[in-house]
């Protein structure tokens, strides 16, 4: 196995992930339940979306307790890539592994729609000459909207850490900040959904390349040619 | 007094065993007296407190059908033809949801329920557990949830009561589905005055699985254990059934501990679990969900279904709350708990399984030979009763009908009695039309759920139906939905009022590029006890029956809601109907959006001239009135035919048919994607009824508009299939709506206006 996708109780964009990086991006991937520990062999791991432990608390706030939260967080001091999609997202800001917190949408409300996204220029991962400077990804959350204090955002600016700007702010997001990464450059977090954007019935096909993108490092070690893009 | 005195007294005995049985008591359950007189009979004695609760809740209409069990005999449950696809698997009524074949193996559940009461006194938790239920119904069948829908209905938006109901369902429902990671593709919501006070709230859910794993409500194999699974029970919903099956008053409020919380997580965690347990060979005997009348519900049809007794100690079963008595445990809809039996010797299996996903898993009883369902609570019987006579000895009823004088009127009014209108005033009508929250854009509704989970979101909300790919099966099939009914149709003439919603939603499958399977229908009526709207209910079942076998397009299961009154007045008749269709390859899949210049815009079915019962009456001149447009089943196929062996031979880019607002609503709706395109429509003449407002805002039937690229060769094929096509207009990159009659420029707006109007109509109310 390469790539581990984290299953939390309540984790619902599980099977998506799986989908995108195994049938799609023909990355090998498993789902690995939050009780057990971080198989050795796992190269990148995906926490994906969903509403793990029902958001009770805040979201993100019971699922930095799982056991596999220990494993992460070994995975990441050595070095290991890890992708927070949504709820991911806001389980790793909760662990501490990605600066700032999520909270309500500005709306009140839920928002699912095709968002159009600013690309910045982040480091030679994610960039504007690997997807061009506009792209569009899904949403789908009651609580997107990124926010972080004075020095943390000062940071984030300063080492070119934000990877995806809100072109017509749906959550009323500090910045209009969508995804981040930390200072290392290996744990990744967004708010957009790209494994829901990577077959040709989806909206759009722009999380290929942002998918691709995070998967590089294991792609380096181990070339496998695209199958959908 | 001393602790020695407390304890020395006798155990405290179940308060139900001592309660006197009074008329009153078994009025207030709901019963009748000659139901009483049955329970009597049936039991040879008089019944304890429990046992009346459970008769109450059992042939309370929300669980007998008792006053339409006669008239839904009319629908077919099966397909005539044995070849065709969508063969059914699972009558309607023999579990939980129908099933039906899609074939290379799969099968596919899905069912309709209302909750309708439930909303209107607390429309969040209402409508999330509405949700809740429905979705518990199709995975009992051992079924992967992919869809959800919602018909809604509400009254008029100027209400701040309407608003707050309308926020509440739609948060509601967005808060439980989201959740659970099941796409809501949306749905149809209709605003109307009859539904001030009592909005209608019904929700559907489809799952995918596999023939051999369809699981059995049953209790079989006697010395079988029973097991209770999810959170525990406490005193919420008690009586959620009868309670759905009385009129909603201004007392209605103070029944809100009926109204039953949810918990998504919960439901999420169970849905799981369950899919696991069922996934192992060989361990599920029966499962059902504990809906309506919980425990009771789930024992004694379990028990029914298998021909066995079953026997069950509520001692054991798991509660969050204390001290509640026999009644209490019995008749709570506590959400997201269900029922299994498993075989024995393999407990440790389920066990497992529960543990895994940190549920209860409680073994409470156990299958028994005989008839009888028996309960204990420490030590004592509770109740004893022989379980078919809870399911199969409930009372049926022909209610005496009387047609209504406004139906009588509806078919002598003349469209004579309606001032014409001119040519400067059509721009000004459309605008009205646009505006009606009915027809307004219901983004705001459908943003707030989410759509695209699992992949699969093909055609978003917002088309003809919804659509999605069944990628988590690993089949490369799109399974669409739609429902449909025109209240005011159904109002006007209940018999064509139901044909008109089949056909419709069928059209609307076609215009998707899918071919009907099946249907789920939910009959929202008022009290069947009054003779107009027993007729009304009774016309309904008969339109939409014949309509449901001309089509040879089955019923595989649905809801009954009657007693929709309120303070206010009565609920026009709403039989909702539901069908699922399927689309055999990627390139068939249609949407209703122009995409480009130069396609010609066809109209199938002829100019529409019928102006009876239209939204336009209703926003022109506030008036819900006039004879329902003509259905004809037999053109209705012959268009639908047409359109889907174009569609499968590549010759369609866009289709949508003519539905609220008529002709010119639908060619606006067609371009509400892109500002960029616009159209330019020349219609050579009035049509038979030679006026403007019949022609451009009248809602005839089996009329559907077409984009396609190559209209000499279309037309050449309509001709020889005989349905009636004809070349209204071409769309261009001006950006917009420009419409001649007879040469006469009658109408000439701004795309990007007409689409400001109709997609911030709402959004402008309920800001």
């Amino acid at each position: 196995m390469k790539v581990a996708i984290l299953q939390f109780p309540g984790s619902n964009c599980d099977w998506d992930a799986e989908h995108a990086v195994q049938d799609v991006l023909n990355v090998p991937a498993k789902r690995v339940w939050h009780k057990s520990g971080l198989p050795a062999e796992t190269e990148a791991v995906i926490v994906p979306g969903g509403f793990s432990f029902g958001d009770y608390l805040r979201c993100g706030a019971i699922a930095r307790f799982s056991p596999i939260m220990l494993g992460l967080k070994e995975f990441v001091e050595k070095g290991g890539q890890v992708l927070g999609i949504c709820n991911g997202f806001q389980i790793l800001c909760e662990a501490g592994l990605l600066p700032g917190a999520l909270v309500r949408n500005d709306c009140m409300e839920f928002r699912c729609l095709n968002q159009s996204l600013r690309v910045e220029n982040s480091n030679d991962r994610f960039n504007q000459s690997k997807f061009g400077s506009a792209i569009s990804l899904p949403i789908a959350h009651g609580e997107g909207n990124y926010r972080a204090d004075e020095t943390v955002l000062a940071e984030l600016e300063a080492n070119a850490q934000v990877l995806l700007r809100y072109e017509g702010n749906p959550n009323g997001s500090i910045n209009d900040i969508a995804g981040i990464r930390n200072q290392a450059g290996n744990v990744y977090g967004m708010m957009p959904h790209p494994e829901r954007a990577v077959e040709p019935h989806h909206p759009c096909q722009d999380g290929l390349p942002v998918l691709d993108a995070f998967l590089e490092p294991i792609r380096k070690n181990n070339p496998i040619e695209l199958s959908a893009s | 007094m001393t602790d020695q005195a407390v304890t020395s007294l006798p155990p405290n005995p179940d308060p139900c065993l001592n309660v006197e049985i009074t008329p009153e008591l078994v009025s207030q359950h709901g019963l009748l007296p000659e139901e009483y007189e049955n329970v009597l009979r049936i039991l040879g004695r008089e019944p304890n407190l429990t046992e009346l609760g459970i008769f109450s809740v059992m042939w309370s209409e929300h669980c007998s059908y008792k006053n339409t069990r006669k008239l839904l005999r009319l629908f077919p449950t099966e397909k005539a033809d044995k070849e065709a696809i969508g063969q059914v698997l699972v009558k309607a009524g023999e579990e939980n949801a129908g099933v039906i074949d899609v074939g290379e193996g799969w099968g596919v559940a899905f069912k309709i329920e209302s909750h309708n009461h439930p909303s209107a006194i607390e429309p969040f938790e209402g409508a999330a557990t509405g949700v809740g239920g429905i979705v518990r119904d199709i995975f009992t069948m051992g079924a992967r949830p992919v869809l959800l829908t919602n018909s809604l209905r509400f009254g008029s938006l100027e209400s701040p009561q309407v608003k707050r109901l309308f926020r509440g369902v739609v948060s509601g429902i967005s808060h439980y589905g989201n959740c659970l990671g099941i796409p809501n593709m949306g749905g149809d919501v209709y605003f109307d005055d009859c539904y001030e006070g009592n909005p209608l709230v019904n929700a559907l859910c489809a799952g995918i699985l596999r023939h051999e794993d369809i699981q059995r409500g049953a209790a079989t194999g006697v010395g079988n254990p029973v097991y209770y699974v999810g959170p525990g029970t406490g005193r919420d919903g008690l009586g959620g059934a009868s309670f759905a099956s009385r009129e909603l008053t201004e007392e209605s409020a103070e029944d809100r501990p009926a109204v039953q919380k949810g918990d998504p997580f919960m439901e999420k965690l169970l849905l799981e679990a369950c899919l696991e347990m069922m996934a192992i060979p060989g361990l599920v005997v029966g499962i059902q969900d504990m809906g309506a009348a919980g425990l009771t519900c789930s024992t004694c049809e379990t028990a029914s279904r298998g021909n066995s007794g079953i026997e069950i100690d509520l001692d054991l079963v798991p509660q969050r709350e204390t001290g509640m008595n026999s009644y209490e445990i019995m008749l709570s809809e506590s959400q997201e708990r269900m029922l299994v039996i498993v075989n024995r010797g393999r407990e440790r299996e389920l066990e497992e399984v529960f543990e895994k996903w940190d549920l209860h898993a409680a073994r409470i009883g156990e299958v028994k030979e005989g008839d009888r369902m028996v309960v204990r609570q420490k030590g004592v019987v509770v109740a004893d009763l022989p379980a078919k006579s809870l399911t199969d000895e409930a009372p049926i009823y022909d209610q005496p009908t009387q047609e209504p004088a406004h139906v009588a009127q509806a078919r002598e009014w003349s469209i004579e009695s309606v001032p014409e209108l001119k040519a400067d005033g059509v721009g000004d009508a459309l605008e009205k039309l646009l505006k009606h929250p009915t027809i307004a854009s219901k983004r705001w509704v459908w943003e707030q759920y989410d759509h695209m989970v699992m992949s699969g979101c093909t055609v978003e909300p917002g088309s003809d139906a919804g659509v999605v790919r069944l990628s988590i099966a690993g089949i490369d099939k799109y399974l669409a939905i739609a429902n449909d009914c025109n209240n005011r149709f159904c109002y006007l003439d209940p018999y064509k009022g139901a044909q008109i919603a089949f056909a419709e939603c069928m059209r609307n499958l076609a215009c998707s590029g899918a071919k009907a399977l099946a249907v789920t229908d939910n009959l929202n009526f008022a009290n069947p006890n009054k003779p107009e709207t027993y007729h009304m209910l009774k016309e309904c079942v008969t339109g939409l029956a014949d309509a449901c076998s001309f089509f040879d397009v089955p019923v595989v299961g649905g809801n009954v809601s009657l007693y929709n009154e309120h303070g206010k007045g009565a609920i026009d008749p709403t039989p909702v109907v539901s069908m699922v269709g399927l689309i055999e390859k990627a390139d068939e899949v249609t949407r209703s959006f122009l995409s480009g210049e130069g396609e010609s815009i066809v109209l199938l079915g002829g100019l529409p001239h019928e102006l009876g019962a239209s939204y336009y009456l209703q926003t022109q001149f506030g008036k819900k009135e006039g004879r329902v447009p003509e259905i004809d089943l037999e053109s209705e196929k012959k268009v639908q035919e047409f359109l889907l062996s174009q569609i499968s031979q590549g010759s369609v880019q866009a289709a949508h048919d003519l539905s609220e607002g008529g002709l010119l609503v639908a060619l606006a709706e067609m371009l509400f994607d892109k500002n960029e395109i616009g159209m330019s429509l020349a219609i050579d003449s009035l049509g038979n009824s030679g006026r403007l407002d019949a022609l451009l805002f009248g809602e005839s039937q089996s009329r559907i508009l077409v984009s396609v690229s190559d209209e000499g060769e279309f037309i050449r094929s309509a001709e020889q299939a005989g349905v009636s096509a004809q070349v209204i207009g071409c769309s261009d990159l001006t950006g917009r709506f420009k419409v001649s009659i007879d040469g006469n420029e009658i109408l000439d707006a701004n795309v990007s206006g007409l689409h400001e109007t109709w997609s911030q109509a709402i959004p402008e109310i309920m800001r």
